[in-house]
């Protein structure tokens, strides 16, 4: 329960209707896109303005509430979940496109804009906003941000963290800052900017963003390389990257992905393939069509047994698309879903595909691996049922295995999923105690008293090392 | 502030004690698998009208899920903001089709509603109005015909312009006043009195087929009736009317009346039982989407499910039966030419597009009607707002949405707005009346645009 002057002042602040603390308000604040995980927030914010959220933060670091910023609540690591109660502030109603500045190939956006919103507007005036989360229909850029979201593209193109370039945050305690601007270089200090990219609103509020854009590409293809051998797949993804071609997009299906994205997109993939490569270039013409030729070269040393290439950009859209669905497909086969997104040296794809499948296997957990391959970003994914204790058990045991196993190889526990609730445990396997100690000395500074989405990032306590049996 | 924070791992369906008598029902009739396979990933968002007009979470699929599963958790009570919450929800499913994990929503939402139809305490007039329209009226043909008898007695009598000048009109909400005003002429003839209940196909038969002739559709909307039966005659089609056939039971399930829905299922399956046919063809969007689902409906009853499955496996939208078999007579618009072609748009009926999953069908055939220009609108796959009662229990909301409809109506600039339900029918004129400023678009049910422009006059029937 909220303090009853609290409320008072937080319904001063944004209106009547725009702060709620009624049952249903609170349960459908609850969640978020990961699974099993719920804890209800004691209020729910809108702001409709920096300023409101100023005030917002004002009150609350008052009475000592924390609060949790919210975009969709699309993300998959309990990023919005608010497990230590206090206020869930969601920034849908600041949605606007504030400027797209022609002259500098820059847009100033507030946070609540959903990002396919933001991109099809830029597009219409021929420009382009590369960073393309599967999520990009529902996530808003204050979520993508606050994530440092990747996508399809990222390989090429970079993830969001590129191409954010200035941003208006509000602190805990209400100070607004901004940071960087519409500059291309910019080395006054720190870069808070790039801080605050990916800080999962545990260091200030986003308001404002402003984002670079990038002329479109002239021209585009897309190919699918299909393997019955999943190894050659993967050492398929190393070779291109080894002979210096940068495709935009490099992404990775196993046999159990490609089964249930056709079931759910119906678009006739072989269902006998091991693993199919979606391949796409873009760039101006005879540079793609080299590429492509080059990239098709690699896939027949490498055994691939079918090639095909999209005829028109509808076929290419359709191929896209079952890609971004992947995961969900997959929450066609059983209950729960659970996705995880350990990256490693692009040079060891193969390696971690083939330690992810001894993995699923030693415990006995179906595990479907797709994603970002070029980026050496994989999802493993596990089709499992929450109410199965016993099953939660072993696969929770098979992803710390995996998460061991991309450090390991020199990777990483999260891609672009972010730290969250669920990998706070393990983000010490990750940076080391010194690298905690410093990335805690940092949130000190910005939100002394804890209340920026508290419970995240930092874990009370960090996982004992699984010890890995290579029997 | 930390009682209820500890974060859980969502379990089982846990065997809960409810006190609250109404939660209990939920508990025991939601179904919970449906509940824990929302993986709560919020792709369901943008394509859900309500959440669209009001950008909160509790009024989209994810948190009116969130909520059903609070209420079975027990962790919250199906207080009167989550009934309230229930019945704001237009039933369109838009949700479903992009669910990528395949949530059945549209049983969820039935067996909520369901539930709190079962503990609730109507005003006496509206329990005797429900009364009287879920199981005095609906259910008897005979009845509806009296009906339709009394309302084409009051429009034609001059009780209508009575009534509108008396000012008794304003008594009645203003939703069910502007309803009123837009409702077509009523029949006392339906389409078997009209045609019988067998009629022969032009040329050789493709196959013996039965028209579900439907409640409203039979009293508001004989004429479409009767020309749907000709035009299937038309493209080769034997088309029987089985005379014992009842309301499709839609109206009943999506106001959570399951059990009469269920009898009036049973009593379907009865009537179409010996028609010895190949299809079971529905006009009406709305109503095709509940026989369609009727296996389901009568998944419990060990002495229907099978027959239900077998008659679920047979309907079809004419527009679909159309296009995949029929041979098509052709059509023009010989008002029109092609020089100077006239415009139609298409509003999908949200129970045709996401529950009998045909979008395409209609649009095929109205492409092939020569002078035409078919235009799509902007959203035509939104939810008109008119959503079975909902324009009547819901004015606001079913005001929003459609004053949103008529912007992308107005945009195409057509002639005629077509259609493939009468919901959805009379909603569009209602938009039209309401805010359409004079124009002269006339919306139309799809099939009767159709029949209208069979060159020729519909006598030439293509063998
Ligand atoms: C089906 C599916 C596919 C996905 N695909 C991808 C993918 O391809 N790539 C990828 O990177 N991610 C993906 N995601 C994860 C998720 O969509 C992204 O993390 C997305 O950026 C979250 O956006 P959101 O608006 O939903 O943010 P939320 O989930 O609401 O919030 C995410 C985090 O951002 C913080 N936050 C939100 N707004 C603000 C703000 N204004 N100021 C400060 N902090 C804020 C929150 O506190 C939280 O920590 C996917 C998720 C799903 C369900
Ligand atoms: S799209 Fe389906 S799984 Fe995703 S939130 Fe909506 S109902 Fe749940
Ligand atoms: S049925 Fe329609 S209104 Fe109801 S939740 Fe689904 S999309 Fe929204």
């Amino acid at each position: 329960m909220l303090d009853a002057t609290l409320t008072m002042k937080l319904r001063q602040i944004v209106g009547e209707k725009h702060f709620r603390d009624d049952k249903e308000a609170r349960v459908a604040h609850s969640y978020d896109g990961t699974p099993m995980l719920q804890s209800l927030p004691d209020g729910v914010i809108y702001p409709g303005s920096t300023d409101e959220v100023s005030a917002i933060m004002k009150a609350l670091s008052e009475y000592g509430v924390p609060v949790v910023s919210r975009g969709s609540g699309s993300n998959l690591c309990g990023g919005t979940v608010p497990v230590e109660g206090g206020v869930v502030m969601v920034m849908h109603r600041m949605n606007r496109l504030l400027e797209v500045d022609l002259e500098n190939l820059t847009a100033t956006v507030q946070p609540g804009m959903i990002t396919a919103a933001f991109t099809a507007h830029v597009e219409a005036l021929g420009l382009f906003y590369p960073p393309d989360p599967s999520s990009m229909k529902i996530s808003t850029i204050g979520g993508n941000i606050a994530e440092c979201s990747g996508g399809l593209r990222g390989l090429k193109y970079g993830t969001t963290k590129d191409y954010v370039i200035g941003l208006e945050a509000v602190l805990a305690s209400g100070e607004v800052i901004r940071t960087g601007g519409k500059l291309m270089k910019d080395v006054a200090g720190y870069d808070l900017t790039k801080l605050l990219v990916g800080s999962e609103g545990t260091l200030a509020v986003i308001t404002e963003a402003t984002l670079k854009l990038v002329p479109p590409p002239a021209s585009k293809k897309t190919m699918l390389a299909m393997f019955k051998d999943l190894y050659g797949a993967a050492r398929t993804v190393s070779r291109i990257i080894e002979m210096r071609i940068i495709p935009a997009t490099l992404e990775f299906m196993d046999n159990p992905t490609i089964r249930v994205v056709d079931d759910f997109a119906k678009l006739g993939l072989p269902l006998d393939m091991e693993a199919i490569l979606l391949i796409e270039q873009d760039g101006d013409p005879e540079t793609v069509e080299r590429d492509i030729e080059r990239i098709r070269e690699i896939c027949e040393a490498e055994k691939a047994d079918r090639i095909d290439v999209a005829e028109t950009r509808e076929q290419a859209e359709k191929l896209l698309t079952a890609r971004r669905s992947a995961f969900t497909a997959l929450a066609r086969l059983r209950p729960t879903t659970i996705l995880e997104d350990a990256t490693v040296p692009r040079s060891r794809i193969a390696d971690m595909v083939l330690r992810i499948n001894d993995i699923a296997q030693k415990y006995g957990v179906s595990i479907a691996t797709f994603g970002h391959a070029g980026d050496g970003n994989l999802h493993p994914t596990a089709t499992t049922d929450a109410r199965d204790k016993e099953e939660i058990h072993r696969v929770e045991q098979a992803f710390e295995e995996i998460f061991e196993a991309a450090i390991e190889l020199g990777g990483t526990i999260t891609g672009e999923h972010g730290v969250g609730l669920v990998k706070a445990p393990f983000l010490e396997w990750k940076v080391g105690p010194a690298g905690i100690a410093v990335m805690r000395g940092i949130k000190q500074v910005f939100d002394p008293q804890n209340l920026l989405n508290p419970g995240k990032m930092f874990a009370k306590e960090t996982r004992k090392r699984v010890v890995i049996d290579r029997g | 502030m930390a009682e209820t924070n500890a974060h859980t791992h969502i379990q089982n369906k846990p065997a809960i004690d409810h006190a609250n008598p109404l939660a209990r029902t939920l508990h025991a009739k939601l179904d919970y698998d449906q509940l824990t396979n929302c993986m709560r990933c919020g792709f369901c968002l943008p394509a859900c009208p309500t959440f669209r007009e009001t950008g909160v979470e509790p009024e989209s699929p994810r948190g009116r899920i969130a909520l059903m599963k609070a209420v079975a958790d027990g962790l919250m009570d199906p207080d009167q903001a989550f009934q309230d919450q229930m019945n704001h929800c237009l039933g369109c499913r838009a949700c479903e089709p992009v669910c990528p994990a395949d949530v059945k929503y549209g049983q969820l939402i039935e067996q909520a509603r369901d539930a709190i139809e079962d503990h609730a305490e109507h005003s006496a007039p509206v329990s005797g109005l429900r009364k009287l329209i879920f199981k005095g009226v609906f259910p008897h043909r005979s009845r509806l015909r009296l009906l339709g008898k009394s309302i084409a007695f009051y429009q034609k009598s001059g009780l209508r312009s009575l009534a509108r000048g008396s000012g008794v009109m304003k008594l009645l909400p203003k939703s069910v006043r502007e309803m009123e005003r837009i409702l077509p002429d009523a029949s006392g003839q339906g389409v078997i009195e009209r045609l019988g209940t067998v009629y022969p196909a032009k040329g050789e038969p493709i196959a013996r087929v039965a028209l579900f002739r439907g409640c409203v559709m039979d009293v508001l909307f004989a004429e479409t009736n009767v020309n749907t039966v000709k035009l299937l005659s038309e493209a080769g089609f034997e088309v029987v009317i089985p005379r014992e056939q009842a309301c499709c039971g839609a109206l009943h399930a999506h106001a959570g009346e399951m059990e009469q829905a269920r009898d009036l299922a049973r009593r379907n399956l009865e009537a179409f039982k010996d028609a010895g046919i190949s299809y079971i063809v529905s006009n009406a969007g709305g109503c095709g989407a509940l026989l369609v689902e009727y296996d389901h409906l009568l998944s419990e009853d060990p002495a229907y499910r099978e027959p239900a499955r077998e008659f679920s496996d047979r309907v079809i939208d004419v527009s679909r039966l159309l296009v995949e078999r029929g041979r098509l007579p052709s059509f023009a618009d010989e008002e029109a030419n092609a020089a100077n072609p006239v415009t139609i748009t298409y509003q999908d009926s949200c129970h045709l597009r996401n529950v009998m999953r045909s979008s395409d069908a209609p649009r095929q055939l109205m492409k092939q009607v020569a002078n035409v220009t078919f235009t799509e609108m902007c959203e035509a796959d939104r939810c008109c707002g008119s959503a079975g009662i909902y324009n009547i229990t819901q004015p606001e909301m079913a005001g929003q949405v459609l004053e949103h409809k008529m912007e992308n109506a107005r945009d195409t600039q057509a002639r005629y707005l077509l259609t493939s339900n009468p919901g959805c029918l009379l909603q569009m004129k209602l938009g039209v009346e309401k805010h359409g400023n004079g124009s002269p678009m006339e919306v139309k049910h799809v099939v009767d645009f159709l029949y209208e422009r069979i060159a020729g006059g519909g006598t030439s029937g293509k063998p």
